[in-house]
């Protein structure tokens, strides 16, 4: 079974990988991360680990393995 | 369906990139294909100057740094001394098609067996967002502050059409503003490169980034900025095919 | 042979193993030459489509680790000196060509010694030097050829030929160099090559963004070259009460001078700089040692190697300049002014 593992400290916040998440299994930190953002935290009730945020996201956010 | 998803050896650890850049997706995108290809190991990257150039850091493989526009020139030289690597430029719309035109239309014309990524995000990104020769009409830059008017500045620039008329290996464009855009540009890149192994000549994949900085729009509204009012200028597709 | 068909032929025997170049008069032959003689050979050659091209060729083809070069004049020349800046800022090596034409502009095509401070004083812009030879035969320029080819690769810095238009067009007999070897390539683990199975990386970039030191290492590898990399020829300078300062073509006519002069019972002597940066100081200071007076001997309309001339000798002799513009200079006016000097007529300029 894979899992989806969340690099918090890469995210920028941009929220590409919540508009492309059919199962609404994104959302964002209240704390930033070190580098100021808000970062993507992962549902893993929701997560079907289909690899769309990892597709969509331009900082390897996220890891499906 | 569950699917593995790890990134790139041939990514480094932190990008340099603002937030919601195109170019993340599209430094990535390209690692992918060569990585699924096996020739990571021998690739050499010759990047531009302007935000493309901080693929280099970046970048896990061997790598130059060429001078503004003139990517296309250095990576001939590469190519034609080192034949067996995989030689491939990676340039903005302000390096390729503005400075760097001649070198661009020249290395197509000989129909050098490299590769080009051409990554058009519409603005010189790099020096603070000003008009590029890919800028919309209407689009307001720190250079056209009212909007790009077509009177005075031409129209926008359309690369691959350009070169089409050359007869390269391989040309198309690509988009990130969908997963379904971005596994076909996946596809245009890996035919890319395909091309450029089996000595067709030369092959180049334009693709449509958001810059959410200089458009002063949000990530998402810059992406959505993308697939509905950059792509009606910048038809997608293979323009080029190979074989042809 | 031709000049400039040497210039191609001896880079081929120095182990060059890709040219790159843009039609320019006087120095197409060259580009000519090699057109054919490399491929016969298995190297590389490209006809770019301009001189920008052409040097961003070269710079790729160094990063690559391969021996390299251009050949060039006048405009053509200043346009490869962004080129020339980059190559020099990520210590990699070349070798360029000058074939010197006379003018500013589009000037003409006639031989010219006016790129003098454009070669020697760093032609692009930034901290950088590149080594400068400036040989006065065809058999000097085979010579020199091998030797910069060499030298870049000793200090992994480009190296320019200060020829000129009418070396380049100048047939003379000439013993080539024997072929060495072409796979330097090898000694350059720097080099592009891709990563291999380690892992390892290349990256050709400004030194600056890899190395904190980079400043320190400029200023130490320049003052080395300064130390050990000057060439002069000094003729009947012991005795000499005026020295001639002349390079390249007009050195040549400058020694029929000291010849001439010496019939006639004048104390005339040559100092002839080879190595134009790093301009040989400590040689001119000895040939000049018991002199009266210093004549700078320039094929160009104001006078240019005359002011490293006037920085070395720091005011211990007056300098004087025969100048003759588009022309070669000749042994009559170079005496006349000899005269004039002697005799407390002529002017100094420095």
């Amino acid at each position: 079974m894979s899992e989806v593992t969340v690099y918090a400290e890469k995210c920028k916040g941009c929220r590409y990988c919540a508009g492309v998440c059919n199962q609404d299994a994104i959302s964002f930190s209240e704390k930033s991360n070190a580098a100021g953002y808000q970062f993507a935290q992962v549902d893993p009730e929701k997560c079907i680990q289909c690899g769309l945020c990892y597709t969509v996201c331009p900082d390897c956010v996220f890891e499906i393995a | 369906m569950a699917v593995t998803r790890v990134k790139p050896k041939l990514i480094g650890e932190n990008n340099q990139y603002c937030s919601g850049c195109g170019h993340g997706i599209l430094n990535r995108l390209v690692a992918e294909v060569l990585e699924e290809l096996g020739r990571a190991d021998d690739a050499i990257l010759v990047t531009a100057v302007g935000c493309a150039c901080m693929m280099n850091e970046l970048w896990q493989g061997d790598n130059m740094q060429a001078a503004h526009g003139r990517a296309p020139a250095s990576a001939t030289a590469i190519k034609r001394l080192r034949p067996e690597n995989i030689v491939f430029t990676y340039q903005g719309d302000g390096d390729l098609s503005s400075i760097g035109i001649a070198e661009i239309l020249h290395a197509t014309a000989r129909n050098e067996k490299f590769t080009t990524i051409f990554a058009n995000n519409g603005v010189f990104g790099m020096t603070g967002g000003q008009m590029a020769p890919t800028t919309l009409v209407g689009q307001k830059t720190t250079t056209t502050h009212f909007g790009r008017d077509p009177q005075f500045t031409g129209m926008p620039v359309k690369i691959v059409e350009l070169l089409a008329t050359l007869k390269p290996a391989y040309l198309a464009r690509g988009s990130v503003d969908s997963i379904k855009n971005i596994n076909t540009t996946k596809k245009y890149i890996r035919n890319a490169f395909e091309a450029q192994i089996d000595s067709e000549g030369f092959s180049l994949v334009e693709v449509l980034l958001p810059c959410p900085t200089n458009w002063h729009l949000t990530p998402e509204q810059a992406l959505e900025r993308v697939g509905s009012t950059v792509e009606a200028y910048y038809p997608l597709g293979e323009v080029v095919k190979r074989g042809e | 042979m031709k000049g400039n068909e040497v210039v191609g032929e001896a880079a081929a025997r120095a182990g060059c193993n890709m040219f790159c170049g843009y039609p320019i008069t006087p120095s197409s032959e060259t580009l000519e030459y090699v057109s054919a003689r490399f491929p016969e050979l298995g190297r590389q050659f490209v006809q770019a489509e301009s001189e920008l091209a052409a040097i961003n060729m070269v710079f790729g083809a160094a990063a690559a680790g391969f021996r390299v070069m251009t050949a060039s004049s006048g405009p053509g020349f200043d346009l490869k000196q962004e080129g020339i800046s980059y190559i020099a800022s990520c210590d990699l090596p070349c070798v360029i060509v000058d074939v010197c034409r006379y003018g500013s502009g589009l000037g003409a095509i006639s031989p010219g010694q006016n790129d003098y401070l454009q070669a020697t004083k760093g032609g692009g812009h930034g901290d950088y030097k590149v080594l400068v030879y400036a040989p006065n035969s065809v058999q000097e320029i085979a010579d020199l050829m091998v030797l910069a080819n060499d030298k870049a690769d000793e200090y992994r810095m480009p190296v320019l030929i200060l020829s000129d238009g009418a070396l380049g067009q100048m047939m003379e007999p000439v013993t080539l160099p024997e072929f060495g070897p072409d796979d330097q390539v090898k000694n350059k683990p720097w080099a592009l090559r891709g990563r291999g199975p380690d892992g390892e990386r290349n990256q050709i970039t400004t030194a600056l963004y890899v190395d904190p030191d980079f400043a320190n290492k400029l200023r130490k590898k320049y003052a080395e070259i300064e130390a050990k990399e000057t060439r002069a020829e000094s003729y009947l300078t012991d005795d000499a009460e005026v020295v001639l300062v002349s390079y390249g073509i007009s050195s040549r006519i400058a020694k029929e001078a000291v010849n001439r002069a010496r019939e006639k019972g004048i104390k005339l002597g040559l100092f002839r700089p080879i190595s134009l940066w790093p301009f040989p100081k400590k040689e001119l200071g000895e040939a000049t040692a018991n002199a009266k007076a210093v004549l700078s001997v320039e094929m160009s309309s104001l006078g240019q190697m005359v002011e490293d001339v006037a920085l070395h000798l720091k005011g211990r002799l007056p300098i004087y300049l025969e100048l003759s513009d588009m022309n070669v200079p000749q042994v009559a006016n170079i005496l006349k002014k000899v005269d004039g000097i002697l005799n407390g007529s002529e002017q100094e300029v420095y």
